[in-house]
């Protein structure tokens, strides 16, 4: 997650949520994500929430971080039982980061031990990890297999030397290949992440990453264009001239590109950014957080949501721990949408998704706005035919747009 | 040396023989406002942990531009040789678009100081402004400011002042405002050489309204110079222009704070409140006289200011039209330079066409809309006042060049002015350049000294009046200084440029313009509207067009990307603000057919690139 939390209302020590989440709660699927806050080192253009050891200066140390973790989760149960939020075996567990993968695989299964133990593991549940391609070994995924992880999502980026330097990745090209079949030898479901747009990245560039990624033949992939984030080294580096700044037409061509790449691959879009080789190879975890469904989020700076109220946890590992050691929620401020905020959140992100915006679930407003979409060849017609808003190609470089059209007021 | 007066003469029942009534009159920044705090201050009026720098500089727009727009009267208490006296001063702004406040002011006088900053001598507006006060036959007080600064030349600047007004270098006083060094001698000498008012005390009551200011919780202050009789509270007095009477509510005098009063007597100046809500029933130099005793004939008033520059404005959201119309109007009843009539544009909507003094004006009145009454506004590229004649004899006037007519064009006649030019002889060359540039004829050029000149130009109006100060500015390093008024009109091959975005025609940004010049324009404006305008959904062509013939064209290539395709995890929060930041974004734009354009745009493409951000100085 982006290191700048939201400015909220306050979040009451014991976590118990107000009594509009727990409505209808038994119906709604269940997902949990756990943030790892560590990297190796700091990739110039990232402002996730994550820590160097270095920057953490021994303070909480990654030792410690499961066991605390591990307690936010006995914590997050008890909270929502008190909250009168049916307790639920889990569809979907997301380790994400930071690299989860710095921790020994022991470390990560324990955890997910912990959340079985809570709350239990649906059939057929999906469990993932980030990984970074020279963070695992044969070995360590073998272990995470065995603890019941199905998945994992490698932070690719690129195939490019000079590009993966301006990204100030650690891994060699070499490594991925590797890393994607030793994952599937352990039997897990693999993802890849790729950005393009980076400066300095050729259109040849970019068709041989996707080219490169296309050839491990990828379960899920993931296209990101890249985001300059304000206060990172990448963003100073452009400032002062040091490398070139990337426009958005050149995003636009790559993105173009990729489509092209993939569907002739045999992967299609369900979101935005993400592309899958099956319905069933979809991030049913991802899809949970734009469909509006309940997650609790563990670790510092992780985001929950619940029935209408979404909170936060406070940013610093430090911190985050003493609240928890505390026996208090680590929560930093929390909101709960009224109707007119969840329904523009609902509009926003699954206008993202191939499956499309129902047109009957549209406000007035929003109606009136479909026929300009289509005249302006942003949505597809024949779906909105069908009564679904879904964007064309186009429409998805543009879906920003698209989702303030429906939204006028 | 004299003392502060330990008795002030009480207002209605002093004496005219000892009433001073004067006005500082200089060139923009001279130091007019800071020589009336040094007086504000020696006199006693404003105590000394009230004082701050420009005392009288009240509205905020005034402060923060360092410049005074209205003028100020103030009563200050002044002994010398034992006698104590009442002085009226009052401060003048400098700048050349407020000059009908100076010449208000000059007629409230019996006397002026001419105010020069001693390290840059006389300038355009010390010639203007002294013509003016020798046209009300004032007894002139030399005066150089500044002589503090290491770059003043006293001896030089009073010789240059002696040879313009006739008299003797050392009869210049040598003050600093900033010091306060030879203020006290120079309030003495206001003392003993200004005449005293004279006027019949047993009269009726005749007085001038040298303002008329609308106050919110008082309604509408006038400010009167007493020239015959006498005013008293509660009687009713009368408008001899309208006969409309009305009951004194309040009359009193500044010093500086109003301070009500028992009355106003001959040769006094003061402020009257009736009441009345509209600054129109209370005209500036109009007469007010006894309604039981009224006078006979009224004083000389003065020519309403008329208006030389027009622009449309027009509120960015449509709904806020209302709000404009009651803003209007309620400034109007402090500025009676300022005319208005509704108008409508294709491309804007529902605004108003409105008249101002100059640039200045323009965009101080601009400014207050937005800031007093939180208005977002559009104002289009200002324009002259045109007078068309068609092929059937009859005679259009076009302020605005959508109504210019098409076709069947007889003659067309554009405003021009005459301009003094003054300056350091070394930029004669360059000024001479600019000026034929702009279509002048040159009238004449006197030396006022060895190496300073006065060059007169007859110019078109609306070559001067946008960035022609910019320019001369910047092409003589600032020294030239320039003064203008208007001179009558001839006639001149005109054209109108339309621009076109995506083929629709944008009245904001079109411009009558000379023939030689419009090619300019065209290129000028579209090359910055393609900078201005972001890129949309869509191609945008930009295009200037004489008639049927486009001059210059751009294009804005369509937007390709407009999405954030990174997954935030699960901080939706941050999603949806950026979202209600994007809608913020939106709503700072004016739809142009299907076109946003930022309000940005209408305001930068419409300022010369020399003049922007710039302080209009
Ligand atoms: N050194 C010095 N600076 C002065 C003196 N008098 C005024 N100034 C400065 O000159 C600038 C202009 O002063 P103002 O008093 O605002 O001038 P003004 O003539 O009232 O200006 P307008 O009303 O805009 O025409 C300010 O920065 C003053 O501080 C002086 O005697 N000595
Ligand atoms: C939580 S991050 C990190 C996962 C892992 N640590 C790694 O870097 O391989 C998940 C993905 O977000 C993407 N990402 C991170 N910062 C980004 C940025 N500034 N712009 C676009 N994508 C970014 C990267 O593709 C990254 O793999
Ligand atoms: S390894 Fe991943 S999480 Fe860590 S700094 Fe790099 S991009 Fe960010
Ligand atoms: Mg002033």
């Amino acid at each position: 997650m982006p290191s700048a939390l939201p400015l909220g209302d306050p979040a009451p020590s014991d976590g118990v949520l107000p009594s509009s989440a727990a409505a209808g709660s038994s119906n709604r699927d269940f997902g949990l994500y756990v943030h790892i806050p560590f990297c190796a080192v700091r990739c110039g253009y990232c402002d996730f929430n994550t820590y160097t050891a270095a920057e953490l200066g021994g303070g909480a140390s990654q030792a410690n971080y499961a066991p605390t973790v591990q307690r936010e989760l006995e914590f997050a149960a008890g909270a929502l039982d008190r909250s009168g939020v049916t307790g639920r075996p889990l569809d979907t567990v997301f380790f994400g980061g930071g690299t989860p993968t710095l921790l020994p695989s022991g470390d990560l299964a324990r955890v997910l031990t912990t959340a079985r133990t809570l709350w239990g593991l649906r059939p057929g549940a999906e469990v993932t990890t980030e990984a970074n391609p020279d963070s695992v070994t044969p070995a360590s995924l073998e272990e995470l297999a065995a603890a019941g992880f199905t998945r994992v999502s490698f932070g690719m980026q690129s195939a490019v030397p000079h590009v993966l330097a301006v990204l100030d990745r650690t891994h060699s090209p070499e490594r991925v290949p590797l890393a994607v079949q030793w994952a599937r030898e352990a039997g897990l479901k693999v993802s890849l992440d790729l950005i393009y747009g980076t400066p300095g990245e050729k259109l040849q560039d970019w068709s041989a990453s996707l080219d490169a990624a296309l050839s491990l033949e990828p379960d899920h992939l993931s296209a990101y264009a890249l985001i300059i984030e304000e206060g990172t080294a990448l963003a100073r580096r452009i400032r002062r001239g040091q490398v070139p700044a990337v426009d958005d037409d050149d995003h636009a061509d790559k993105y173009e590109l990729a489509e092209c790449a993939l569907q002739a691959a045999g992967m299609s879009w369900y979101e935005v950014s993400n592309w899958a080789r099956t319905d069933e190879d979809r991030c049913r975890h991802n899809l949970a957080y734009w469909k509006g469904h309940d997650w609790w989020g563990a670790g510092p700076g992780a985001h929950s949501h619940v029935g209408g109220t979404r909170w936060w946890n406070v940013k610093h590992p430090t911190a985050y721990a003493q609240r928890l050691e505390a026996g208090e929620s680590p929560a930093a401020g929390r909101e709960t949408l009224d109707d007119g905020a969840r329904y523009v959140e609902d509009v926003l992100l699954r206008t993202r998704l191939a499956e499309g915006y129902p047109t009957a679930d549209l406000n007035p407003a929003g109606r009136n706005a479909v026929a300009g979409l289509i005249a302006d060849g942003l949505i597809e017609p024949r779906e909105a035919f069908r009564g679904v808003v879904r964007l064309s190609n186009r429409g998805r470089l543009l879906a920003d747009a698209v989702v303030r059209r429906l939204l006028p007021d | 040396m004299s003392p502060m007066a330990r008795t002030a003469p009480v207002p209605a029942a002093t004496d005219p023989a000892i009433i001073r009534n004067f006005c500082i009159i200089a060139h923009i920044d001279h130091g007019k406002s800071t020589l009336a705090d040094r007086m504000l201050q020696l006199t006693g009026v404003v105590e000394q942990r009230d004082m701050k720098a420009q005392y009288l500089d009240r509205m905020d727009i005034e402060r923060e531009r360092g410049i005074t727009i209205k003028s100020q009267a103030v009563r200050l208490p002044w002994e010398l040789d034992g006698v104590s006296y009442a002085l009226n001063m009052i401060d003048t702004p400098g700048h050349v678009d407020f000059t009908y406040e100076v010449s208000r002011s000059l007629a409230a006088c019996e006397g002026a100081i001419l105010l020069v900053d001693a390290a840059q001598g006389i300038e355009a507006q010390t010639l203007a402004n002294l013509y003016l006060a020798m046209e009300n036959d004032l007894t002139i007080i030399p005066v150089l400011n500044k002589i503090d600064l290491p770059a003043a030349q006293p001896e030089k600047y009073a010789a240059e002042l002696a040879n313009l007004i006739g008299g003797k270098p050392e009869d210049v006083l040598l003050v600093s405002g900033k010091t306060g060094v030879g203020v006290e001698a120079l309030l003495d000498k206001i003392v003993s050489d200004l005449p005293a008012p004279v006027g019949d005390a047993s009269a009726p009551a005749r007085a001038m309204i040298f303002d008329s200011v609308y106050d919110t919780y008082r309604g509408v202050v006038t400010y009167v110079r007493v020239v015959d009789g006498h005013l008293s509270p509660r009687e009713r007095i009368q408008m001899m222009s309208t006969r409309a009477s009305h009951e004194l509510l309040e009359i009193g005098v500044s010093s500086p704070e109003p301070t009500p009063s028992k009355g106003l007597g001959v040769g006094e100046v003061g402020y009257l409140i009736t009441g009345v809500k509209d600054v129109r029933q209370s005209k500036v130099g109009d007469t007010v006289t006894n309604l039981a005793k009224p006078a006979s004939s009224s004083l000389s008033g003065y020519a309403d200011p008329k208006p030389m520059v027009f622009s449309g404005l027009y509120p960015l959201d449509g709904a806020d039209y209302p709000v404009l119309r009651d803003a209007l109007e309620k400034l109007m009843l402090n500025d009676a330079a300022l005319v208005y009539e509704p108008e409508t544009s294709a491309a804007l909507g529902f605004g108003f066409r409105v008249g101002f003094l100059g640039l200045l004006h323009l965009e101080i009145t601009r400014e207050r809309l937005e800031r007093e009454y939180n208005l977002s506004l559009i104002s289009t590229a200002p324009n002259v006042e045109y007078e068309v004649t068609l092929e059937d004899k009859s005679v259009v006037h076009v302020t605005n060049p959508s109504e210019y007519p098409a076709g069947k064009i007889a003659e067309v006649r554009e405003p021009m002015v005459s301009a003094t030019i003054l300056a350091p002889n070394e930029f004669v060359g360059t000024i001479m350049e600019l000026c034929q540039g702009r279509r002048g004829v040159m009238g004449g050029m006197d030396y006022l000294s060895e190496d300073r000149v006065e060059i007169r130009y007859r110019l078109p109006l609306a070559e001067i009046v946008f960035d022609f100060f910019d320019m001369l500015k910047s092409r003589t390093r600032g020294y030239a200084s320039l003064d203008w008024k208007a001179d009558g009109d001839q006639v001149a091959d005109l054209v109108k440029v339309d621009i076109m975005l995506q083929g629709e025609q944008v009245d904001a940004f079109s411009a009558i313009t000379h023939r030689d010049k419009a090619y300019a324009y065209g290129v000028m404006m579209t090359g910055k509207l393609r900078e201005l305008i972001p890129r949309q959904q869509f191609e945008v062509p930009i295009q200037a067009a004489i008639g049927a013939r486009i001059i210059a064209r751009e294009n804005i290539r369509a937007i390709r990307k407009d999405v954030l395709a990174k997954c935030y995890g699960g901080d939706i929060t941050r999603k949806r603000k950026l979202l209600e930041k994007q809608k913020e974004g939106k709503k700072r734009m004016k739809m142009v057919g299907r076109v946003e354009v930022p309000q940005e745009a209408f305001i930068a493409a419409l300022s010369s690139d020399e003049s922007k951000d710039k302080a209009r100085k």
